[in-house]
């Protein structure tokens, strides 16, 4: 399975790094392997145009296009963040890994929202979802990559209307999510805005669950009272209820992330 | 950043209305060959602001492209190339885009064009 993935993904001996630019760790690697577990369907799809929103390390993108790869040419790939660090050290790892990608430096998809509207197929996100005091959200340097303001929302909730504007009919979104984030009232939102969802990864350690959710268009998806509740039911029971006030990246976590 | 995503680009800044395209100053572009994809150009080709697109190319030293199109070109050979070309193969490297309607300048660095608003700006 290892040498499988090491074609098919980033290498991280060859993702660049900055010490203000977030690292790869497991909520990237659980994203990548959604999408690698999508691989067959994201081919069939043909997507023409896919972008990343908060590109941190490259690793994503690079994983995304290596994903896709040298069956499928023609595809344009966009990546953006706010973190001047980040796009720079996202040039030097798709680089490495001879893949390409326009790269944005900007907050979400200022500037691209009027004319790239209802174009993108494919959208990956891992958004700054850790709960944190709202005065980290958007703050300078690193602690962007991961401050989500109250409950772990202040970022994605900016993102969800964004992705609904630029997505084209057929469009896929994916995104990271915690638990504390409520994945299942996000779910809900989108629904009504038409999205039907479904969790391809989840992953829990001792203090949180990674779920990696899929959104896409489905012209079935209506919400009426008896839906709402088996909705929230079936998700409510699929997702492990945990103690929200435990940060991702806690103080005692032994990994390098 | 290629011609592609300038088309795609417009001035951000609260209150702008006109804010596309953005005008090109060109400080260095680099031509970058890479392998042309017929049915991508076909289909991109519906989404390009065609007149901005000359306009852009132009400030990027490529003048081969025509003024205007139908899309019976596309089945010309000759056409698809130019537009492969302009489209993906010219890349600013160092520049800005301008605002139409402002006046600001968003400083292209290393390919990438930074769109970060000032606080006054948002």
């Amino acid at each position: 399975m290892a040498s499988y993935k090491e074609n098919r993904t980033a290498q991280i001996r060859l993702v660049s790094s900055h010490n203000e630019v977030y690292e790869p760790c497991d909520d990237s690697f659980a994203l990548v392997d959604a999408l690698l577990a999508n691989r067959s369907n994201l081919l069939e799809h043909c997507p023409t145009m896919c972008m990343e929103i908060g590109c941190g390390s490259g690793y994503v993108i690079t994983s995304l296009a290596l994903i896709l790869g040298r069956e499928r040419g023609g595809v344009n790939y966009i990546a953006t963040d706010i973190n001047p660090n980040a796009v720079k050290v996202t040039r030097e790892t798709l680089d490495a890994h001879g893949v390409d990608a326009e790269l944005i430096l900007t907050d979400i998809a200022s500037g691209l929202e009027n004319r790239l509207a209802g174009l993108v197929d494919v959208m990956v996100v891992n958004p700054p979802y850790v709960p944190t005091p709202e005065d980290e959200v958007g703050a300078e340097g690193i602690i962007s990559s991961w401050a989500g303001g109250e409950n772990g929302r202040r970022v994605i909730d900016r993102v969800l209307p964004v992705a609904d504007h630029l997505l084209s009919e057929k469009g896929w979104l994916y995104m990271v999510t915690l638990t504390a984030n409520n994945p299942s009232e996000i779910c809900l939102q989108m629904k009504k805005k038409g999205y039907a969802s479904t969790i391809i990864i989840q992953r829990s350690t001792e203090e949180e669950s990674l779920h990696i959710i899929k959104f896409w268009r489905d012209s079935d998806t209506t919400v009426d009272e008896v839906t709402d509740q088996s909705l929230i039911g079936f998700l409510g029971s699929l997702l492990s209820q945990i103690p929200l006030f435990s940060l991702w990246r806690g103080s005692n976590s032994n990994d390098n992330c | 950043m290629r011609l592609l995503t300038h088309n795609m680009l417009s001035s951000n800044i609260k209150g702008v209305e006109k804010g596309f395209p953005l005008r090109i100053e060109a400080e260095k572009v680099v031509e970058k060959p890479v392998e042309m994809n017929a049915d991508f150009l076909r289909k991109m080709f519906e989404k390009v602001e065609w007149k901005a697109f000359v306009e852009a190319s132009r400030s990027m030293g490529y003048a081969q492209l025509p003024e205007e199109v139908d899309s019976g070109m596309l089945e010309s050979d000759e056409f698809l190339s130019r537009f492969h070309h302009a489209l993906l193969e010219l890349h600013l490297e160092e520049g800005a885009l301008v605002c139409p309607e402002t006046g600001r300048r968003f400083p292209v660095n290393k390919g990438i064009p930074n769109m970060l608003l000032h606080e006054d700006e948002v």
